[in-house]
């Protein structure tokens, strides 16, 4: 994945550019808005990361320079600013995800992946597999190994979610943005629940467990057999 | 500034002088108005009346010759308040008339003139002022009528002096008054402004003098009064919270810095240094949380926040959030109901009311249930029940459990900022959760109270529920057409 930085603090700058390499992308960095939005223009991205707060040129109209030209690469806008206003203006902006600062690599991470994935064909596919596990999202029937297996409408959303970035980490947060529409940190561990809720349903009699808790991340779904 | 030129300089005493200056001028003027149109009336008449006169007694003069003028003038002179009346012949000498004496000048001239003359009086000769006409007879007979305009003389001197002695009364009073009202209301307003600057000074518990006469400055300084309570109320709010702050924010620092020397004086290698990062992130994850929470609050309570407020069904709300927790309730084995209400729909952030709600479940499943539990109950019969009731105009979210509830001494008191109560201070959490409740509250126009609910306890958050007309016009839920088309 090749990703483009454009933030002015050095030292998160560069942190992020060793983090991401370490996972296996490309990281180019750009230290103001003018000098990003050049380097957009000019390179086909997967991803930007863009901070909110630049010199010469703000974050916002970085991007909003960049879906007037009709460019759609795109963005997780990074700020100080969390509150539900700031948020709504940066995805009225043309970000495509907000996240908060201070934030965990492995949030931003997971939330980088899965948007350079929306840009995937799988998106709008109506039929989602992992192993032998099978979601319609037209009939909204769930079966493993053939066998149905009944979920309450929040599960099936919550499955949906997690198939469609399949074998992606999803974050906690990422969850409960995504399949409750909620923004705030909910205090006790509720979403857990709802996964192992969830895991009890499609894990509980298989030889082969297809969701997976990943450390200080999130979940993720995957056939682990291949 | 001396006293006295601060009384100058008051608005009341300017006042008072200008409205001084304006009514002296209007008098001034009022009274040489009347007085100059009476002089105009009153010497018309006095030249009719000599003119007449004349007329007559020259006709008496052609008719009857000197004699018949000489006997009429007589006749006339007996009437009391009678004419002026004097003749001369050629020579110049008295012929007839009630004026004894003439002056040389009055002889000389010819037409009407103004003289002095002068007659017996008690205890002597008064001089008085006269008009009179002097026409020539044909014969060199002099004949002069007039009369006596002493009167008018004194009516002018009368005149004069009541304007004078008027105007001075008036600047008198007016001044007078000017300086008592100036001085009484400056007295109020230093009063005022001693006040302010010992506020200014700090000290937030002086107030504005009221003397209960509901004037114009009272009703001011009792809106000012309010308004300094409510920053007193505010500063001490400031104050607890910058206090609460330091305690509740560097109490975990300080853990988090100890922690970190601590692992780094152990001679052990990676796992105790990783476990040891792991548990530092953890801390610094909770500092993070209790920060957000407390900035949310601020902004909250500065009013901002409220740019996305959208017409919302309060009941969806809550049963979005009530099925979010559910599974944590479920597990620590509370019943998490919710009543099945009709929709109800109220302007609000849809972000902040879910948050709002979430807090209070949250609250309701974490310290609702320890009681049970201590008794190594099964826990079974706990319950938080959410419902929403459109009473009159508000819409009712009310989250009941069968906790200790909290005593109700304290239940202004947890709403402040970090505030927790001893028995919750097993569990995890900031305090932060119901300040955050009762600014969303707040800032929705609403109400956050707590009350028992025999035994555990009730928390009601009441919001200003959408008028039923608009109602009709936002309903979201889908319509029995709607339904059967899809």
């Amino acid at each position: 994945m090749r990703v483009l930085v454009i933030e002015d603090d050095l030292e998160t700058a560069s942190f992020l550019r060793r983090a991401l390499k370490e996972q296996g992308h490309v990281a180019e960095y750009a230290a103001d808005g003018q000098t990003g939005l050049e380097l957009a223009r000019a390179n086909a991205y997967d991803v930007l990361i863009v901070d909110r707060m630049l010199p010469k040129c703000d974050g916002l109209a970085v991007i909003g320079a960049l879906r007037a030209e009709e460019i759609g690469t795109p963005a997780l806008i990074l700020s100080a600013l969390g509150e539900v206003d700031d948020r709504v203006k940066g995805l009225r902006a043309g970000g495509d995800d907000y996240l908060t600062k201070p934030y965990a690599f492995s949030e931003l991470l997971a939330r980088i992946e899965a948007l350079a994935r929306r840009k995937s064909p799988e998106e709008g596919s109506t039929r989602f597999v992992v192993g032998d596990l099978v979601l319609d999202r037209l009939s909204h029937k769930v079966t493993r190994a053939g066998e149905p297996i009944m979920l309450q409408p929040r599960e099936f959303r919550l499955l949906e979610y997690l198939m469609k970035h399949a074998g992606q980490v999803v974050t906690r947060t990422m969850l409960l943005e995504n399949v409750w529409d909620y923004h705030f940190d909910p205090q006790t561990n509720v979403i857990d629940v709802h996964v192992s809720r969830l895991r009890s349903k499609i894990d509980k009699n298989f030889a082969t467990p297809l969701l997976h808790t990943v450390r200080g991340a999130g979940y993720t779904i995957r056939d682990s057999t291949h | 500034m001396t006293a006295l030129t601060k009384l100058f300089r008051t608005t009341t005493f300017r006042l008072s002088l200008t409205y001084l200056a304006l009514f002296g001028a209007a008098t001034v003027v009022a009274i040489f108005y009347i007085y100059w149109n009476t002089t105009v009336l009153l010497t018309r008449q006095l030249h009719d009346t000599i003119d007449a006169e004349l007329k007559g007694l020259a006709e008496q003069y052609t008719n009857g010759g000197l004699t018949q003028l000489v006997r009429t003038i007589a006749d006339r002179s007996q009437t009391p308040g009678s004419s002026l009346y004097y003749v001369a012949d050629p020579d110049g000498r008295r012929v007839a008339g009630n004026l004894t004496s003439i002056t040389q000048e009055l002889s000389n001239s010819l037409g009407p003139v103004e003289f002095e003359y002068s007659r017996p009086a008690e205890g002597g000769i008064e001089t008085r002022l006269a008009f009179a006409n002097v026409f020539r007879l044909p014969g060199g007979y002099r004949l002069i009528v007039g009369r006596d305009i002493e009167d008018r003389r004194e009516l002018a001197r009368v005149i004069r002096s009541a304007m004078l002695w008027g105007l001075g009364m008036m600047a008198l009073f007016g001044i007078g008054g000017g300086y008592l009202v100036s001085r009484n209301l400056l007295a109020r307003i230093d009063a005022v402004a001693a006040t302010t600057r010992t506020i200014m000074e700090g000290d937030l518990t002086g107030r504005l003098p009221v003397n209960g006469s509901g004037d114009e400055l009272d009703r001011l300084s009792e809106s000012l009064n309010l308004m300094l309570a409510r920053i007193e109320q505010l500063m001490a709010g400031l104050r607890e919270v910058s206090d609460n702050i330091a305690h509740d924010l560097k109490t975990p620092l300080n853990r988090l810095r100890n922690r970190v020397e601590a692992a780094l004086h152990e001679p052990y290698g990676e796992p105790t240094y990783r476990e040891a990062l792991e548990r530092t992130i953890e801390e610094a994850d909770g500092l993070i949380k209790t920060f957000n929470a407390l900035l949310s609050i601020a902004r909250l309570e500065a009013g901002a926040g409220g740019d996305n407020k959208e017409s919302l069904d309060v009941a969806a709300v809550v049963r979005d959030v009530a099925e979010l927790y559910e599974p944590v309730a479920e597990e620590r084995g509370i019943t998490l109901r919710t009543k099945p209400v009709e929709p109800v729909f109220v302007r609000a952030d849809r972000q902040l009311l879910g948050q709002a709600i979430a807090n209070l479940v949250d609250n309701a499943i974490k310290y609702g249930a320890p009681q049970q539990r201590a008794q190594g109950g099964n826990g079974s019969e706990l319950e938080v029940s959410v419902t929403t009731e459109a009473r009159g105009r508000m819409a009712e979210i009310v989250v009941t459990d069968r906790g200790p509830g909290v005593p109700s001494s304290d239940r202004d008191r947890v709403l402040d900022r970090f505030v927790r109560l001893e028995a919750s201070r097993s569990e995890p959490g900031s305090g932060l959760g119901l300040s955050l409740v009762a600014a969303v509250a707040r800032l929705h126009g609403g109400t956050l109270r707590l009350e028992d609910n025999h035994p555990g306890l009730k928390v009601v958050l009441s919001l200003p529920a959408e008028s039923q007309a608009l109602l009709n016009g936002t309903a979201h839920q889908p319509s029995g057409a709607e339904l059967r088309s899809a």
